[in-house]
């Protein structure tokens, strides 16, 4: 049995330690969030937040998690109550099959809460190890774009040191 | 509203002649005098859609006695957002609030069978009837509100889900259903509502999937969780063709959570009660599996070679003219595609569960039917024991492995009885074993007279087959793996005006001589079927590259040189709005290294219409394609959800912007050696262009013509147009990748 934190609550997990924690939330935890898309760390499907920095859930053993602060898309908001990025996908529709899409908003996540100002170069680079196969770039960047204008506002946070391009 | 238009129907007119199926009927979306003629059938049927296949009205829309509207379909979601449009469709026809509505998607024992969910033809054929058929049922409805309330239909309107009557009377759609039967066949003419009173229809509501994609909700059938579920993984032949020649299953055995390795000639599967088990299980029961090799796959580096001395089938698909007399100058030039994969994001998923000798499949499938037909010929079942269950999955953009899994979990399940198996491909296996889009050969000789005018036009087209799909189980991976194995059919062609290898191969410009023969090859060195687009997408890129090449042998500008021979008005207003919007300026370089590029189709030279206008930057040094800027123009009919035809064109562009720069799939003498994002590296967001712009041009008075489809082939043109216009070199072979690009520089 190992405990882990994960949304802000504890779960205890009864699975060998070398299983990649991507597995145990689906499988285990009933967690839809995070997807399989390699199993390799090559294209983010699987992006889920370790003390707030993104990490590929597919090649974490759970070994390596305890005590550490998991967060996936479920910890953000709900369908009925979203939270500021989740809403910013929605009001830009940025989806097409969306399986991309809450690896996506979880890298984006882990780049908002360390920089509420970033440029929108840095948007781009954050989001580099994130593949999309539909080809809604363009939206995935306006709708975390739109996240950091709308909490980087509420927040009053100073500005960012980069100027956008 | 104009009241000759008015429901003015008693329930006999409506249903008079009660089994009659089609009766003549023709209406193009709001020509509505047109719906008032009696028109000839052949005439009327195409536009109907899939309700003339499939007249029953309840076939389609059901409502319940609280009222609840359930919309039927025999489509699938695959991502471009066919359901909100559908749902639209129907809400305003009833005049039922969106919400209200629920849909079912295809399902072999729910809905209608609309064959398969492909070639963008969902909106004309699914849109068309859910359209037409909620019309019906408000005017029946109506009509039964009219014999209730003792008025003429024409009095009464509908709204919120209710009849109403002008003194204030009202009866709620649950109540009119009530012992009444919707089991009844559409009849002509429908009056759909006119274009100024559609409140839904028209506007860019939210879809109604993306909520639960964007929270973790369940939404593909990877989130499928059925009780007593176990996984499975497939162990697949280490190269194409290999024999399974020996088997250790220990490794596997001692895995914790196996249960079963599943066997059937060189078909190989393992099932563990969890899944990271079940991949442990795989690893150790590939270990144990020894494998007749086979070497059954062309050599790479001859692979245009190969597919030339392969026999084809040579069809002539166009002739006209007779003959140049006064050419000045002709052009030559050859085009080359490589294979290039779907490359879904989320490897191929489907769940299975057999019980008391009957089989459910839950598959992303682009067919529910006919796979539940390939699937039964799999287990030799009879059709009427499998149902199969359409749920999404990642995009699939054609015909990639959904089919094969399906074929797959079934084989599985059977040998599990009682327990649904959920069966997920690795990436590996994803890459290595979907069918691929095919590698393609073309060539194009124009002529030009003194003046620059274009008088001549030759193209050939070989292609190996773009539609593979099942079928029957000969068309199934684990159908050829099996111990008594299935064939497939010889492939045929698809015939235009469609076209497989040759769609869109005929330019749509007015040529006074034109010849264009297709060859198609029904030969599959390495397997192929239908990728988005199709041929396509290569002829499009080869001729729309080449009307370039011969606009600047004309000197002219490539914008006005395409608009000398196009006629249809439609097409002319997408060229002039891309080019308006982009700001295209005859003979202009946007700056140093910096080029623009322009590109013209229409899809299928019958469905929607894009113009493309892009902007490259090419880094002379490592020989990258950035892009700036791209915008276009798409009419693709009446425009239902403009931001849903504005996401499916955005990513069909950056998807084959994709495509068109980095995509290749390697490949060796035994199996496909691309097989995962490092060996088969497509767009990250470091190339993702500068901006995209969609503009519509949208015809309220014509029928759909589908938008999934249109880009591709305009994007891969636009963009080596632009490069030739950056750098002054052609560079005609696929993909215009970093090393390509340096090597036709001479860096």
């Amino acid at each position: 049995m190992m405990a882990l934190d994960v949304n802000g609550t504890t779960r205890q997990v009864d699975a060998d330690p070398d299983t990649p924690l991507l597995y145990v939330l689906r499988n285990d935890l009933a967690l839809n969030g995070a997807k399989f898309g390699c199993g390799l760390g090559q294209c983010g499907a699987c992006t889920v937040m370790v003390d707030g920095n993104a990490v590929f859930s597919c090649v974490t053993p759970i070994s390596l998690l305890e005590g550490r602060r998991i967060t996936t898309v479920e910890g953000l908001g709900t369908a009925e109550n979203p939270s500021p990025l989740q809403q910013a996908f929605i009001d830009e529709q940025a989806a097409q099959c969306g399986y991309c899409i809450a690896g996506m908003i979880m890298r984006a996540q882990a780049l908002l809460e360390r920089n509420a100002r970033p440029s929108d170069a840095e948007i781009r680079r954050q989001m580099q190890p994130n593949l999309c196969r539909c080809g809604t770039h363009m939206r995935i960047l306006r709708a975390v774009r739109r996240a950091a204008d709308a909490m980087g506002s509420a927040s009053a946070a100073p500005a960012g040191g980069e100027a956008r391009l | 509203m104009n009241a000759q238009f008015q429901p003015n129907l008693t329930r006999r007119t409506l249903l008079g002649g009660g089994g009659a199926l089609v009766v003549s009927f023709s209406l193009r979306p709001f020509a509505r005098a047109a719906a008032q003629e009696v028109q000839s059938e052949a005439e009327a049927l195409p536009e109907w859609g899939s309700l003339k296949d499939n007249p029953m009205l309840d076939s389609w829309i059901r409502i319940d006695a609280e009222g609840k509207v359930t919309v039927f379909t025999g489509k699938a979601e695959l991502g471009q957002g066919i359901k909100t449009a559908l749902v639209q469709l129907a809400a305003d026809e009833l005049s039922v609030p969106l919400g209200s509505v629920a849909l079912v998607t295809a399902d072999t024992a729910r809905t209608a069978d609309e064959g398969y969910t492909a070639a963008s033809h969902s909106m004309e054929e699914s849109g068309t009837a859910i359209w037409h058929a909620a019309s019906q049922v408000r005017h029946i409805l109506t009509g039964w509100a009219a014999e209730r309330l003792g008025t003429g239909a024409g009095e009464l309107r509908a709204e919120g889900g209710a009849v109403l009557a002008p003194d204030g009377r009202r009866i709620g759609y649950g109540e009119l259903v009530a012992g009444r039967s919707l089991h009844v066949a559409a009849a002509a003419p429908s009056r759909l509502k006119p274009v100024g009173e559609y409140k839904i229809i028209g506007t860019s509501v939210a879809r109604i999937d993306i909520p639960a994609k964007v929270t973790g909700g369940v939404a593909y059938v990877q989130d499928l969780r059925l009780p007593g579920m176990v996984h499975a993984r497939i162990v697949r032949p280490p190269s194409r063709g290999a024999r399974l020649t020996g088997l250790d299953t220990r490794g596997a055995e001692a895995i914790p959570g196996f249960l079963k390795v599943v066997r059937n000639g060189n078909f190989l599967a393992v099932v563990a009660e969890r899944e990271f088990q079940a991949i442990r299980a795989m690893q150790a029961l590939a270990a144990g599996a020894t494998w007749q090799r086979a070497a059954a796959l062309p050599n790479e580096d001859e692979i245009f070679e190969v597919l030339r001395r392969l026999q084809s089938e040579e069809r002539v698909i166009k002739a006209e003219g007779g003959g140049v007399t006064n050419a000045a100058q002709t052009i030559e030039a050859r085009y080359l595609r490589p294979y290039q994969m779907h490359g879904s994001i989320g490897p191929s998923c489907a769940v299975a569960l057999y019980e008391n000798d009957a089989l459910t499949v839950w598959s992303h499938t682009q067919g529910a039917f006919p796979l539940r037909a390939a699937v039964s010929e799999l287990l030799r079942m009879p059709p009427e024991k499998v149902r199969v269950i359409h749920m999404e999955g990642a995009g699939c953009y054609g015909h990639n492995a959904a089919d094969d899994v399906g074929g797959d979990a079934a084989l599985v399940a059977r040998e599990m009885p009682g327990r649904p198996v959920r069966v997920q491909w690795m990436r590996e296996q994803e890459h290595g074993w979907e069918p691929l889009g095919s590698a393609m050969i073309t060539e194009a000789s124009g002529q030009l007279d003194a003046d620059g005018n274009l008088v001549g036009w030759t193209y050939d087209v070989w292609s190996c087959p773009h539609s593979t799909r099942p079928g029957g189980a000969g068309w199934l991976l684990p159908g050829w793996e099996i111990e008594s194995p299935f064939q497939p059919d010889r492939p045929k062609p698809i015939p235009q005006p469609a076209g497989g290898g040759d769609r869109n191969a005929i330019p749509l410009y007015r040529i006074p001589n034109v010849r264009v023969v297709d060859h198609f090859i029904p030969e599959i060195p390495i397997r192929t079927s239908a990728l988005r687009s199709l041929g396509a997408y290569m002829n499009v890129f080869s001729v729309e590259s080449f009307m370039d090449e011969l606009a600047r042998a004309a000197k002219a500008d490539p914008v006005a040189f395409r608009m000398r021979y196009l006629e249809d008005p439609r097409a002319r207003a997408v060229v002039e709005t891309a080019a308006e919007k982009f700001g295209w300026k005859p003979g202009e370089k946007p700056g140093p290294g910096r080029g623009q590029g322009f590109a013209f189709a229409r899809y299928k030279n019958l469905a929607c219409y894009v113009a493309i206008a892009v902007e490259a930057e090419v880094d002379a040094g490592t020989g990258y394609i950035h892009l700036p800027r791209i915008v276009a123009a798409i009419d693709s009919g009446l425009a239902v959800n403009p931001d849903g035809i504005r996401n499916q064109t955005e990513g069909g562009i950056l998807q084959a912007s994709s495509w068109t720069r980095f995509e290749e799939v390697r490949f060796s003498t035994e199996e496909i050696t691309s097989r995962d994002w490092g060996s088969y590296p497509i767009m990250r967001f470091e190339s993702v262009p500068g901006s995209v712009e969609v503009h519509i041009v949208n015809r309220p008075d014509q029928p759909f013509l589908g938008t999934g489809e249109g880009a591709q082939g305009p994007t891969a043109a636009a963009i080596a147009n632009a490069v030739a216009d950056a750098t002054g070199v052609r560079i005609r072979t696929l993909p215009l990748s970093p090393k390509r690009v340096k090597a036709a520089l001479g860096v």
